[in-house]
């Protein structure tokens, strides 16, 4: 096919879908529902492939479907489905409006050592260490967190400016939303890969999924077997070079008819760039050519599907039951553990499977989730972790759990929420006003929703909270709510497993509906 | 100037009535009032839906006209501080405030404001509570409280503890303040009502916890922009685990609903249908010593109505 529908088709395409992950990852209002935000993910290639491993069903495999497109098409994903990659396209091409230079690509040399060493670095550490580096280098993680961070303010700053300017005609129908944000340290990671990224598209096309993202690497691999390709009608070229020019890939070497099917995007800009027509997209034409490297292609590909799907599998069965670490204590905030999301189970099967793409942090109505330090150690960089200092988890609420991507974060219905301990409470009285400073305070039992923080007679006429950690779901709305400072007089240490609570209590009360007026 | 003018007015209705009552003639003083209906210090309905109870209520008030003047902004405070369901009583009753900004529309308002500084997620709270879409309906502006940029700074005269504060623009803007409170147990200071509902207009809610909880509520009590009127739902009550509640266990219907101008006498009134000990309300006395309004509702003339 040499027609320029192509590449119309993929740029109306392609901006359909970054404009719905933009859209989905910086929604500050919460409105977008969980459902469409699962059919734009579910094609999304590292997180799917990792629901996969984590579920074995084939309802999970939109990343098969991209194997397979990928097989017929070559690597169109880069192009059609990567926000990353459709996002850099964007870049480039604002690139190339601030100097004509950065438009003009031309064929350059693969970087094969260095990505295939990427993939397969990436690949081992995954398998046999932690998720920490596909986390780092997952396209889809990176543009995640690059909206969440650094657009969503943005939306939000350019929403206040309209409330702002609606304010001055006492219209209310917007409202003014503050910028969370989170501790400076959190930005530091995504904005190093932001501006790696920013960087590299704007005036090197698309570099960085040509040396560094793993996910084009092992798509380029596959290419290589692909049924459609960019192919040279030799007779009708005349070599001026300009495909290869505008090639944001550098892939094209018109001196010698080639197309690298391996760091092709598909993107059809040469189709239409080509003044011959001597470009065209079409079923791959095999040569006279003996086989000499598909063996040991064959294996390696044989192999690290095996890798894939093998090893995790047979990981997973050794150390499904892990001991539980059972933690209490009452020592002023000595927090043993962090707080994982609901849904997460145990701590260390949801730091394995985390990629960290960010979007249960950015979809949050309560912004309690905020990107891990060091909470979960070295491998859990950037998961998401409760900040009870920040906000607090919305008894009914299950938003997170609805959209993980990759199931990190198992759906869980309202009632199996609602009872879902994801910590313990804490209570330190001698921090608490009540005792220190003797007046009436309660900010902490008035918040909790299942009164498993409660008030009971202390000196005169005051009242001081007392805990029942049975009941308490450790939403974390107690220490939000209390004022002590620098130290909470009430937190809510982590579970590493999480467990379930029991009912809140219902009692009688005692007072019935007076028949006269007692007054 | 106004309260003086009610404290007046009140304390001269109370001890006329006093004198009239004990000097035995009922009925000559009952005519009195009927042809003056609007000096009722308090009126408690008891029986009806929440919005018959308030028809009959404001009229014996002389009507929302008697509060609310044409062309005047108004702003309509009731409690949304939980994301509940109404039938737990935790929200002020959605069909009270409907009726209250009908009312204040029909008195010639020009707009109609709700909102509150709300303790769980802000969106949840407006819309589960049902109180946005109610106002909506009614035609009131639902405006959010959640940013601090709604607040400006004030200084509180007289104050203890609480000398400057936040408070929302709107208590600001707006010419006439009707605190629509829903009366609960509170888990600290044993009562919500009318004086606590305060809470919900300034922004730094921690700030009260943190230097007696008590104080503060009286110390803002003395803040000039005053409510005008408070009504407060004693519809279903909150009798236990307030302010929050856990279940519909916690709720009594009563259905009963208070109109008063002195918002302490209205949370004396209130304290006595929760079955709670005046004094233990701590912050009740103390406005009361203040002057900032009256316990002492027995010499109070209240206009009682069983429907």
């Amino acid at each position: 096919m040499r027609s320029a529908f192509l590449r119309s088709f993929r740029i109306f395409f392609s901006a359909f879908i970054v404009i719905c992950f933009i859209v989905v990852f910086s929604d500050f209002k919460y409105i977008i529902p969980s459902k469409y935000i699962n059919l734009l993910l579910w094609f999304q290639f590292v997180p799917s492939a990792v629901k996969f491993y984590d579920l074995f069903t084939l309802a999970t495999a939109g990343f098969a479907g991209v194997l397979v497109l990928t097989l017929i098409t070559g690597r169109s994903y880069c192009s059609f489905l990567c926000p990353l990659g459709i996002a850099q396209d964007i870049n480039s091409r604002i690139g190339g409006r601030i100097r004509r230079k950065f438009r003009r690509y031309g064929y350059k040399k693969p970087f094969t050592v260095l990505r295939y060493l990427i993939l397969v670095v990436v690949l081992i550490v995954t398998f046999f260490s932690g998720i920490y580096l596909l986390t780092l280098l997952d396209p889809y993680a990176i543009f995640g967190r690059s909206v969440t961070m650094f657009i969503k303010p943005a939306v939000i700053v350019m929403n206040n400016f309209l409330v702002w300017v609606l304010g001055k005609f006492d219209n209310y129908s917007l409202s003014h939303v503050a910028i969370g944000g989170y501790k400076p340290v959190s930005y530091a990671i995504p904005a190093v890969f932001f501006l790696l990224v920013v960087s590299l598209s704007l005036t090197k096309g698309r570099l960085y999924c040509n040396m560094i993202c793993p996910v084009g690497t092992l798509l380029g691999f596959l290419s290589k077997l692909s049924l459609l390709r960019i192919r040279f009608d030799v007779d009708k070229c005349t070599k001026c070079g300009r495909c290869s020019l505008g090639c944001k890939s550098s892939c094209i070497d018109f001196i010698r008819y080639r197309v690298d099917v391996s760091r092709c995007v598909v993107c059809f800009n040469c189709i239409n760039t080509c003044p011959e027509k001597a470009l065209s997209w079409g079923p791959v034409r095999f040569r006279k050519k003996t086989h000499t490297t598909d063996e040991g292609k064959r294996k390696f590909i044989a192999g690290s599907l095996a890798a894939l799907f093998g090893v995790p599998a047979i990981l997973r069965s050794q150390d499904s039951k892990t001991p539980i670490p059972q933690i209490l204590s009452t020592v002023p905030e000595n927090r043993t553990c962090p707080v994982a999301p609901p849904g997460a189970g145990s701590l260390e099967e949801f730091n394995k499977t985390c990629i960290a793409c960010s979007l249960c942090i950015t979809v949050c109505p309560n912004e309690v989730l905020v990107p891990a330090f060091m909470q979960y150690g070295i491998a859990g960089i950037m998961q998401p972790v409760m900040d009870y200092k920040k906000s607090f988890c919305i008894y009914n609420c299950t938003r997170c759990t609805e959209v993980c991507p990759t199931y990190s974060l198992r759906p869980l219905v309202i009632e199996a929420k609602k009872l879902t301990q994801l910590g313990k409470v804490n209570f330190i009285k001698d921090n608490c006003i009540v005792k220190t400073e003797k007046t009436a305070c309660g900010a902490c039992s008035e918040a909790c929703p299942t009164k498993a923080v409660y008030m009971i007679p202390y000196e005169g006429n005051l009242l001081i909270p007392e805990t029942n950690t049975d009941i308490c779901i450790g939403c974390g709305h107690c220490e939000f709510a209390c004022p002590t400072k620098p130290y909470k007089a009430i937190f809510v240490d982590g579970n590493p497993v999480h467990q379930t609570a029991e009912k809140p209590v219902e009692e009688e009360p005692g007072i019935k509906a007076p028949a006269e007026f007692p007054f | 100037m106004k309260r003086r003018d009610f404290i007046k007015t009140s304390a001269g209705a109370g001890l006329g009535a006093g004198f009239v009552l004990g000097s035995g003639g009922h009925d000559g003083f009952f005519r009195a009032v009927q042809a003056r209906s609007d000096k009722y210090d308090m009126i408690a309905v008891m029986g009806g839906s929440p919005e018959a109870m308030f028809d009959l209520g404001i009229q014996e008030l002389g009507g929302m006209g008697a509060f609310v003047k044409k062309g005047q902004k108004v702003l309509v405070k009731p409690n949304i501080g939980w994301d509940v369901l109404p039938e737990l009583a935790a929200n002020t009753n959605p069909l009270l405030v409907r009726r209250v900004i009908e009312h204040c529309l029909k008195a010639g308002a020009r707009e109609v404001y709700v909102f509150d500084h709300t303790i769980d997620n802000w969106v949840n709270c407006y819309k589960n509570s049902g109180i946005e879409r109610a106002a909506k309906l009614a035609g009131a502006k639902v405006v959010p409280g959640a940013s601090e940029k709604y607040y400006q700074e004030v200084n509180i005269p007289g104050g203890i503890k609480l000398r400057k504060t936040k408070v929302h623009e709107l208590v600001l803007d707006t010419d006439v303040f009707i605190n629509v409170p829903v009366l609960k147990d509170h888990n600290s200071v044993r009562m919500t009502c009318s004086l606590k509902n305060m809470m919900g207009v300034v922004w730094d809610r921690a700030y009260w916890h943190k230097n007696d909880l008590n104080q503060c509520i009286v110390d803002y009590a003395m803040f000039h922009r005053k409510p005008a009127l408070n009504v407060i739902d004693c519809y279903n009550v909150m009798v236990q685990h307030g302010p929050q509640g856990v279940s519909k266990a916690d709720v009594v219907q009563m259905k009963s609903l208070i109109l008063a101008t002195d918002w302490v006498a209205g949370d004396t009134a209130a304290s006595r249908m929760l079955g709670t000990q005046t004094s233990r309300i701590e912050y009740i006395p103390m406005a009361h010593k203040l002057g900032l309004g009256t316990m002492d509702i027995d010499t109070l003339n209240i206009k009682r109505i069983k429907m």
